[in-house]
């Protein structure tokens, strides 16, 4: 379990004050200027030995990703770091505690990770639905403004502006090029990639694209150091991680914890244990709707860490835990996520916007088992056709699901589909047999 | 160069090429829906996805360039499949996605048999459905008289809004909604203002956006199909002319990269109509003030009547817009055996075909807009009088590198302007310099003073013409390897007119003196249908439709239509083209030369032609150029400093507009239905929605 003295995240449930007050009185804005003038290439060092993983599900290296930005601009072009506060996904709600409980850590997260990439201006999307969240961070910001902590003129000798802006309530605003085409002004839909957004982003500039988490944690990590933060968890899953366990549990929160906790832990020391026991499990989505479900057998070694859920072919995402119990009608549910991503489909390429109706459909028709056996196989094979042919990632988030579902549960969908059959088969009987016909009345 | 395996052949294609363009290089056929060469990439059909060796997953070869691929880990070039199990997967796969929601009514699609949806079905898809939902449908949405929609049939391709936006520069098409609901329109369901909306039809990959006027027409194996070109405006645009039997059906644009790319105008394409209606089949005479059915005998007679005698001087001849120099040609001849030297074409009061070519053609070519850097337009709304030559213009605009000053009409040209003045004193103050976009001109590498119809149609055209010429000299745009003087002529026939010297010869009279009252006895009209000719003179009509010339006229010998024979058109750059016959003219009408021919046996005059080879022969002879198809003649650009010397006064008023409805120019558009409808919409009479 996660030491106190370990946490970032000080004052997650909003016991304390959320200001700058606050913030300081936790530690926050502490030395902020000794970092920055320690230099560039020492932060991004830094955040590298830190093997911070980033937070918004893709795990990709955080440091590394910095690294990738010029290092001066040639062309004019100035550098962005653009913030993805948009969570939205269903089982994630980590960002919204930081930016309504302790929205400074962004703040000078912000302000550090757009001097290790030299970028002086900064841009929080917000998904739209967030609206006291939104209105913390922008007072946070005022008040580091205020305080001069940021702005065009401040004590850390960089100029630094910072702009909160929001959406209108988009998933696929999640995704980092939609996200940029979105601040635009424009439709939300996915860019082409190459060129990445770190050559070509926001309004054709160098932009990084971070997740909040990723941010918050970076000051963190460079006041107590890389090592500290290295220590956590297990190699290559290292640090501290805000959970969200939300479904049947006795307790659902949001929770910091160290990287690679095992499940169970989790779940008995912050879930209050699953609702009816530990044997009642049925399964859980580790990370967010789009992660495909673990059933229970193998959630009993579970690592909740990168790898640990990559064994068990899921993925950790944002470390959302969804933990649904016996009592769960488990096709439902998927084929609820996947009503999900057919509605949050942008439309602009072909696999996503017409596989993921087709794929919503045949799964309510499996809820009640109107179906044909031989669709289970089409199905999946229709996953496997919208999965790695899209333009972004919602492609394979919608099929994921899916196919989690078809993996581990597919005797339950025949099981529904052989009790269909027989009930119709019943009917017909009656039907076509008067006899039965008068007797049933 | 770099290089790449395709398919397991070697190739070097230049760095900037992307996958789909080096693997067509390659000789691999890929399919694709919403790429399109002349717009930008959106890469969201994923029709035509690739395997690049090593990478997880299939990549959109449209938009993947091959500066992205990275080699191999001993330097070895990337390798690309096309052919790849992983490919045929992946295209199985879309081609199925592409094809639930689409509608099983190709049967009765008018895009059937030329449909890239049904092609690479066929090619690239499987031959069963596994779909057992229902199928989305669509609702249609109002475009205008000229585009029909079937939604339901739409693959969200996008091309549509990227043509309105990109080319058209009528950012009108859109989609709303997402996901499978994402459906594309006009958000307020008026109709487009583009006029070349009509190439949205070509660019649809099926059938959600076909054409209105052809709809359930014929097919598209039924048509005969003939190379020809437009006569709607002065460009020479390339079409395709498809008949069935003796009737046209449709006209669609051929690639010309020289002068429409590959798109042509609303008014070329959908004058289809007007070929049919109104036509003159049969001669006509008047006879006690009324027009009667004739005999060719009957009208020939009449008109060798009222020449016998007739004084040479009293004799006269205007071309109309639609004329092809071979008639011209043939008229030029007749006229001169007659004694007259009175000849002149609509429109072209301002030019002196003496002067030199360079003085009345558009010098910089249409082609070289696109090295243009500044633009002066002076009298002219190239939007109507020259529609492919404004998009060009705007494809020059849209890379950044083009300033565009005006003087004349305030339009709207679908890129921005700047607007400098109304009229003559505005270009005087950039010619003296004290206007700020002398500057803009002076110091542009290749700049185009360009003087279009609103101009050059007034009385003191001629005047004013010097005076964009000198301005053209003054500020440099004529020097070695450029000359940016450019005449936008806004008919077919005034360039091959003046090659010919089809204008008022030594002592002639011009077409406004030949048409006032008492100026002539007798008149030639060979399709003039915009003069307005005083009572007194004899006139005699060769044309096709009974539009304002044939009301006027005593005799009327109908013609053929650009359609229905063979003729040279000289384009306003020069060049000269050749239209080829698609059908024939209705009844006894006749091809224009063969009708001047055998009036000329009539007159006594006897042509020295019996064959419209023998006739272009003799033309070659006289115009040497005429027969170096699909080529400008090198023109010496002293013309326009000779021009330039001319000079003369100029009215003070305000430049015109000299095109005030654009789909109404000539007699087969004023007798197109469809044209009128067009018309009525640009005009702003909108239908309401019950209608």
């Amino acid at each position: 379990m996660l030491d106190d003295k370990d946490r970032i995240f000080r004052n997650l449930y909003g016991l304390d004050d959320w200001g700058l007050e606050g913030a300081r009185r936790r530690g926050a804005w502490d030395g902020t200027k000794a970092i920055i003038d320690k230099g560039r290439d020492w932060i991004v060092n830094e955040m590298k030995a830190s093997g911070l993983r980033g937070r918004g599900g893709a795990g990709f290296p955080t440091g590394m990703k910095w690294s990738f930005m010029p290092k001066e601009s040639t062309d004019g072009r100035p550098s962005y770091l653009v913030v993805n506060a948009d969570e939205s996904e269903p089982g994630t709600c980590k960002d919204r505690e930081i930016m309504r409980h302790d929205p400074h850590l962004l703040v000078e997260g912000c302000l550090l990770a757009s001097f290790a990439m030299g970028a002086h201006a900064c841009y929080i999307y917000v998904r739209g639905e967030f609206i006291r969240e939104r209105e913390h961070l922008q007072a946070a910001v005022d008040q580091a403004y205020e305080a001069k902590l940021i702005g065009k003129d401040n004590v850390h000798g960089w100029p630094f502006d910072l702009y909160v802006a929001h959406g209108a309530g988009a998933y696929i605003c999640g995704e980092e090029t939609a996200l940029l085409e979105s601040l635009e002004g424009k439709k939300g839909m996915p860019r082409l990639k190459p060129p990445f957004p770190a050559n070509v982003g926001l309004f054709g500039c160098p932009t990084t694209v971070n997740n909040v988490e990723s941010i918050a944690v970076a000051p963190d990590i460079l006041r107590r150091g890389a090592a500290w933060f290295a220590s956590i968890g297990r190699a290559n899953n290292v640090g501290t991680k805000l959970y969200g366990i939300s479904g049947h549990v006795n307790t659902p929160c949001v929770v910091e914890e160290a990287m690679s906790i095992p499940f169970k832990e989790l779940i008995e020391k912050h879930g209050g244990g699953i609702r009816g026991g530990w044997d009642n499990l049925l399964a859980i989505i580790p990370g967010g709707a789009s992660c495909p479900l673990i059933p229970a057998h193998d959630c009993e070694e579970l690592i909740m860490d990168f790898d640990g859920t990559r064994a068990v072919k899921s993925s950790f995402g944002t470390a959302g835990v969804i933990v649904m119990d016996k009592s769960t009608d488990v096709v439902a549910a998927i084929a609820r996520i996947s009503y999900f991503f057919k509605h949050e489909s942008c439309g602009q390429c072909t696999p996503c916007r017409e596989g993921t109706g087709w794929m919503w459909r045949v799964l309510t028709r499996m809820v009640e088992g109107r179906a044909h056996k031989r669709e289970i196989d089409m199905l999946l094979e229709v996953t496997k056709q919208v999965e790695g042919h899209t333009i972004c990632a919602l492609g394979d988030a919608a099929a994921w699901p899916v196919q989690g579902l078809i993996r581990a549960f597919r005797p339950e969908i025949e099981r529904r589909i052989d009790e269909f059959t027989r009930k119709a088969a019943l009917d017909d009987q009656g039907v076509l047999d008067p006899a039965h016909m008068i007797a049933a009345e | 160069m770099t290089k790449l395996i395709i398919d397991g052949k070697e190739i070097d294609v230049p760095p900037e090429y992307t996958l789909l363009q080096a693997c067509e290089a390659a000789g691999a056929e890929i399919p694709r829906f919403c790429y399109h060469e002349r717009l930008s990439i959106a890469g969201n059909c994923r029709m035509c996805l690739v395997e690049v060796k090593g990478g997880p997953k299939p990549v959109a070869s449209c938009a993947w360039g091959v500066r992205d691929c990275r080699p191999g880990p001993k330097g070895e070039p990337p390798e690309i499949s096309t052919r790849s199990p992983m490919v045929k997967k992946a295209r199985e796969g879309v081609m199925e996605f592409l094809l639930i929601n689409h509608p099983l009514d190709c049967p009765i699609c008018d895009q059937g048999g030329e449909c890239d949806l049904q092609d690479q079905a066929m090619g690239y898809g499987v031959d069963t459905s596994r779909f057992a939902e229902n199928k989305r449908a669509v609702e249609d949405k109002y475009l205008g008289a000229l585009v029909k929609t079937s939604m339901t049939r739409c693959i969200q391709c996008t091309r549509c809004v990227r043509f309105a936006a990109e080319v058209a520069g009528a950012p009108e098409m859109g989609a709303i909604g997402r996901g499978e609901d994402m459906e594309i329109t006009t958000y307020l369901e008026t109709a487009l203002t583009s006029e070349l909306q009509g190439n949205l039809v070509d660019i649809c990959p099926v059938g959600a956006l076909t054409s209105k006027p052809y709809a359930f027409a014929a097919r598209p194996w039924e048509l005969g199909k003939t190379q020809s070109i437009d006569v709607m405006d002065g460009l020479g645009s390339a079409i395709r002319v498809d008949t069935r039997g003796r009737e046209v059906m449709r006209i669609l644009p051929r690639i010309n990269e020289a002068i429409n790319e590959e798109w042509i105008s609303d008014k070329t394409r959908h004058i289809v109509d007007g070929l049919r209606t109104q036509r003159l089949d049969r001669p006509f005479v008047r006879e006690n003030g009324k027009l009667r059915a004739a005999t060719w005998p009957e009208a020939f007679a009449a008109i060798a009547a009222k020449l016998r005698g007739a004084n040479g001087k009293r004799i006269g001849a205007i071309a109309g817009d639609l004329a092809a120099v071979e008639e011209m040609f043939a008229l030029k001849q007749l006229l001169a055996s007659l004694g007259s030297a009175n000849l002149a074409v609509q429109g072209g009061a301002a030019f002196d075909a003496k002067a030199g070519r360079a003085s009345y053609i558009f010098n910089p070519t249409i082609a070289g807009i696109e090295q243009a850097d500044a633009l002066l337009i002076v009298g002219s709304n190239p939007r109507k009088e020259a529609t492919l030559l404004n998009a060009r213009i705007r494809k020059r605009w849209r890379s950044g590198k083009l300033k565009v000053g005006v003087i004349g009409e305030q339009a709207d040209l679908t890129y921005t302007t700047e607007y400098l003045g109304a009229g003559i004193e505005t270009l005087n103050e950039i010619a003296s310099g004290k206007h700020s976009f002398a500057d803009v001109l002076k110091k542009a590498q290749n700049p185009i003073v360009l003087i279009g119809a609103a101009a050059t149609s007034r009385p003191d055209g001629a005047a004013i013409l010097s005076q964009a010429a000198k301005l053209a000299a003054d500020i440099g745009a004529i020097k070695d390897g450029w000359n940016g003087f450019g005449v936008v002529q806004a008919t077919a026939s005034v360039v091959g007119a003046l090659d010919l010297g089809f204008a008022p010869g030594e002592g002639g009279l011009s077409a406004a003196q030949m048409i006032a009252p008492g100026g002539l006895d007798v008149l030639f009209s060979l399709g003039a249908d915009e003069v307005d000719v005083a009572s007194g003179a004899f006139v005699i009509y060769i044309g096709t439709h009974g539009d304002r010339g044939a009301h006027r006229a005593d005799v009327i010998l109908p013609g053929a239509a650009y359609t229905e024979k063979s003729g040279i058109y000289v384009n306003t750059e020069g060049r000269a083209q050749m239209a080829n016959r698609a059908s024939f003219p209705p009844g006894e009408a006749r091809e224009d030369w063969a009708i001047l021919r055998a009036l000329s046996d009539v007159l006594g005059k006897k042509l020295p032609f019996d064959s419209l080879s023998a006739l272009r022969q003799a033309m070659f002879k006289a115009v040497p150029h005429l027969m170096r198809l699909d080529q400008i003649a090198p023109t010496d650009a002293s013309a326009v400093r000779t021009l330039a010397a001319r000079g003369g006064n100029v009215d003070k008023t305000p430049f015109k507009a000299a095109i005030d409805s654009y789909y109404l120019t000539n007699p087969i558009a004023r007798a197109s239905a469809v044209m009128a409808e067009c018309s009525r919409l640009a005009s702003g009479q909108m239908l309401t929605a019950a209608e």
